[in-house]
């Protein structure tokens, strides 16, 4: 909530239902849901490893060894020293996941930071005043949808040279339609409801309006959005990279990883297997996150 | 109805051609183009003569308009590579994605639906709890990774299928079930979210008193309001599966329209690229205008507006 | 105490829901009767399990639903064990049901002509062709004018009172011997609800229907009932003729409710409207004694103790002052 003086000047914030109950008992709601516990859970495990995981590990990801090529992972004959085996440049797979993980998790916050922030203003705005505004937001979100987003990515990237920043940049562009179709919908009932008007009444301007009384109110519907988003970001990005159109080598991206262990896939499908459940259990978590937070947040919509 | 056709015509025209604007500029504002034809190691004076022979120096402005002016005709140019008109090639390519999207789809929906509706019956029971777990699942898993597993597994473990091509009915199969499987948890978890609410509505209660049977409350009263909000999903997923066929296509070596786009970017072949960007978009906008239709067709609501 | 003229016969009903905070019993003893062509009027606040009670003789009640009962009757035959398949046969074919809120009752994505005649195909398989024929007479006899061009109608494009009527002429599709209608008229403008009523009183004596009207409103219930049912947190607390009723009420709940009736009776004109002190108590958990007690002025220590409902010569009542107050009035 914004600050305490503003709340008790106008009584009707407290109607906001942003307002919620206690938070304790909020807290206790939160981590009942199995959901966010387990989504919530395997999120944080991954946050630590990947972040921790690479100082954890003895090899580099990126040192090659051309002695320990396409070492097996220990339960297909491999050794302890390379655990999940290594590839076909003898870098160790483990040490490799781990930095694709920061790598995905990278592009995904930067995909939903700008993606976000563009969609949430433009749709808050339309919906706030209405009229030509929301016409010409309503408009562009159509020609977002038209316009085939992998297929532009694939052409900026390789015309422009493929790189991590034009990657983020351009799935960023691509993924903002859903926060704006969503901002732009719960602002137009907030507009309407009694809080706004009431505020409207005692000469709030616009600005303090949509800071105070719109935001706080639409956050968790985003926060929603955002899971949503950043797991289509990670899978979105990671079909780049297997295209070769995203990141390059030798950074190590899951997504590249599949596509570079695809001539070994009769013989090492580990190379394959293992990018793949590493970039579902991130997608899983984020999912199951998001779904609890909705659980949790919009009861009405439980199990949707 | 009529004024909302032609309402939704206008608007899909004006979108088309943003859509047209977006794709032109992108290809030619993000490099030098030229030089992307050339090739990377060409000389100077050979991609300033690929510049001029493509016109690419003219201002952006006049080449937009050439281009539209032509494809308004129904001219799309000529591939750089095929020794083809674009228009040509596209028609060529388009059925093979459009009937693999299709069947994606059809699968998804149909498995989609019923899925959905057993699991509503009984939330929280046995069934649906596999189920959503599934499609919990099914959601996480990248489409094009699980192209590869099939491909290992049924492919060359099993040697039930081809892996690449798109020869005979059976190269489709593969794709199809990918396809399938990545769409189908949002059709079963918006059928059975919609199943639930229809089946505490007043009018389940009401189709019970009359002594209705179980199978006529559910298929005949509680999925027709049910599948409302999913046959609006069902279209906008088509285009998006057409949209993504690129990298599906790509992974089976499917001879369609994404795989075409894959290998004309790689080419550079922009007459190409920017066609199919144009095609898609328009399917698009044809599929949000057939699922209004059918909205309409469902919902007697939406009829009267 | 049934007789050869009873349709409907409800001994001891009890139906329990589960809940978070422990098991709500929203019907805890409800018995009576309801001859044939006879119309009942069960009353009460809402939450009282009127509505329960209803869906528990169908057995339509919400899923986790417990009913029990000394005894369940429809004429000489058992509800209580007879099985789903049974009473789907009762339901729209010999017992009909309306519903309170018209608007959410009919199926919005299906035409009118249509719900109306699936009924009767359902109940009448031999005679489909018949059904259409059946629909337009229906909608006819409810007061609906131009049956023919509504059948392909949807409700959206009825008013509320026409859809009223559409339910009504619905649940009058297969000639059913019982009516239960719940607060047939709660969700109407007053307008309309006197229109309503007056059709339902008039098909009523038409078809030699009886009729079991579920309502909050006395003023209502007088018009109508051939007798009154009073409940209160789950339980019958008063059965009597409606004149019987009207002249000498003899729960105090009963007496209390009368007291609220802003209505004309009998020189009250201008009494000032009485409001019953209290709140009803929680259904939740076991609930012993007289359930009004706590906002009952002429409450003492004995009604901590479980009451039966006393029969007084029809008029039967479930308070330990029953046979002083019938002395008293």
């Amino acid at each position: 909530m914004a600050g305490k003086a503003e709340t008790e000047a106008l009584p009707q914030p407290d109607a906001a239902p942003a307002a919620a109950s206690g938070g304790r008992t909020t807290l206790r709601r939160w981590l009942s849901n199995t959901g966010i516990t387990i989504g919530g859970g395997l999120f944080l495990l991954i946050l630590f490893l990947t972040m921790i995981g690479p100082f954890l590990v003895p090899h580099s990801a990126f040192d090659q060894s051309l002695v320990s090529r396409l070492r097996p992972p220990v339960w297909a004959g491999g050794t302890a020293e390379h655990p999940l085996g290594t590839d076909h440049l003898g870098r160790d797979y483990l040490a490799r996941l781990l930095w694709g993980g920061r790598i995905s998790l990278l592009i995904g916050f930067s995909t939903i930071a700008v993606a976000g922030i563009f969609g949430t203003v433009i749709g808050v705005l339309a919906g706030y005043f209405g009229g030509t505004l929301d016409f010409a937001v309503r408009f562009l979100i159509m020609v977002r949808l038209a316009l085939p987003a992998v297929l532009i990515a694939l052409a900026v990237a390789f015309i422009a040279g493929p790189s991590l920043k034009l990657l983020i940049i351009v799935l960023g562009l691509l993924l903002w339609d859903r926060f704006a179709v969503i901002a732009r919908a719960t602002t137009m009932q907030l507009r309407s409801s009694e809080f706004v008007v009431a505020a409207r009444a005692t000469g709030a301007s616009n600005f303090t309006i949509l800071r105070r009384d719109i935001l706080p109110n639409i956050v968790n519907q985003l926060i929603v959005i955002a899971t949503v988003e950043l797991a289509n970001a990670v899978l979105i990005a990671a079909a780049l990279s297997f295209l070769g159109l995203g990141v390059q080598p030798p950074t190590p991206d899951w997504g590249l990883m599949i596509a570079e262990g695809k001539q070994y896939l009769l013989f090492s499908p580990y190379l394959i297997t293992l990018p793949g459940i590493a970039m579902m259990v991130l997608v899983l978590s984020v999912n199951l996150l998001g779904d609890g937070i909705r659980d949790v947040t919009d009861p009405e919509a439980r199990g949707r | 109805m009529e004024r909302y056709a032609v309402r939704q015509f206008l608007l899909s025209a004006a979108v088309l051609v943003v859509v047209s604007v977006v794709g032109f500029v992108l290809l030619r504002a993000s490099g030098d183009l030229a030089q992307r034809i050339a090739g990377s190691e060409a000389l100077a004076a050979d991609v300033e003569k690929v510049r001029i022979a493509y016109g690419l120096d003219r201002p952006l402005p006049i080449q937009y308009l050439d281009w539209a002016l032509n494809a308004l005709r129904g001219d799309l140019g000529r591939s750089l590579f095929f020794p083809e008109d674009v228009s040509t090639l596209i028609a060529r390519r388009l059925p093979i994605t459009l009937g693999l999207a299709a069947l994606g789809l059809g699968t998804a929906i149909i498995f989609g639906i019923l899925l959905g509706t057993i699991s509503a019956l009984k939330p929280n029971g046995l069934f649906d709890r596999l189920a959503l777990g599934g499609a919990v699942l099914g959601q996480a898993m990248p489409p094009f990774w699980l192209g590869l597993l099939f491909i290992i597994f049924f492919g060359l473990h099993l040697g039930w299928l081809p892996v690449s091509g798109s020869e005979t009915w059976r190269h489709f199969v593969l794709p199809t079930a990918v396809l399938a499987i990545a769409t189908m948890p949002t059709i079963m978890r918006l059928t059975r979210s919609g199943m639930i609410d229809a089946l505490r509505a007043d009018y389940v209660r009401t189709a019970r008193a009359k002594g209705l049977f179980p199978f006529t409350i559910v298929f005949k009263h509680a999925l027709r309001n049910a599948l409302i909000p999913v046959v609006a999903i069902a279209a906008v997923q088509l285009g998006a599966l057409m949209g993504g066929s690129v990298v599906l296509e790509t992974v089976f070596g499917v001879q369609g329209l994404g795989y075409l786009a894959w290998e004309s970017i790689n080419r550079a072949d922009y007459p190409v690229v920017q066609a199919i960007v144009l095609v898609l978009g328009g399917i698009y906008c044809i599929l949000t205008f057939i699922s209004d239709l059918l909205h309409a067709a469902l919902d007697p609501r939406m009829r009267a507006q | 105490m049934r007789t050869d003229g009873t349709v409907l016969s409800i001994e001891g009903l009890k139906v329990s829901l589960p809940h978070r905070e422990g098991t709500i019993h929203a019907v805890r003893d409800v018995s009576f009767d309801i001859g044939r062509g006879e119309t009942v009027c069960v009353v009460g606040e809402s939450g009282c399990g009127k509505s329960m009670t209803a869906m528990a003789v169908l057995n339509l009640l919400p899923r986790g639903a417990r009913r029990e009962a000394r005894g369940l009757h429809w004429r000489d035959e058992d509800i209580l064990k007879a099985g789903e398949r049974r009473m789907r046969d009762l339901r729209g074919d010999r017992i009909g049901m309306i519903f309170q809120e018209p608007l959410t009752a009919l199926n919005p994505s299906l035409p009118i002509g249509e719900q109306l005649m699936e009924v009767y195909r359902r109940h009448r398989p031999r005679q489909k062709r018949e059904a259409r024929a059946r629909a337009i007479d229906m909608l006819g006899q409810v007061g609906i004018p131009n049956p023919e061009e509504r059948l392909s109608q949807f409700p959206y494009q009825l008013s509320g009172g026409l859809r009223q009527r559409v339910v009504i002429a619905m649940a009058l599709m297969c000639e059913p011997e019982l009516i239960i209608a719940d607060e047939p008229t709660t969700a109407l403008d007053v307008t309309i609800q006197a229109q309503i009523l007056r059709l339902l009183i008039d098909l009523k004596d038409r078809f030699g229907l009886a009729l079991m009207l579920i309502t909050h409103d006395l003023a209502v219930a007088s018009r109508v009932a051939d007798r009154i049912v009073v409940m209160y947190a789950g339980e019958v607390v008063e059965e009597a003729a409606t004149a019987e009723f009207f002249a000498r009420p003899l729960h105090p709940y009963a007496r209390g409710l009368l007291g609220c009736l802003p209505s004309a009776h009998a020189g009250q004109r201008d009494a000032p409207l009485q409001v019953i002190p209290g709140t009803v108590p929680s259904l939740i958990g076991e609930l012993t004694g007289c359930a009004f007690r706590d906002r009952c002025a002429l409450a003492e220590p004995a009604c901590r103790a479980r009451i039966p409902l006393t029969d007084l010569g029809g008029h039967k009542v479930r308070c330990i002052r029953a046979d002083a107050e019938e002395g008293a009035s």
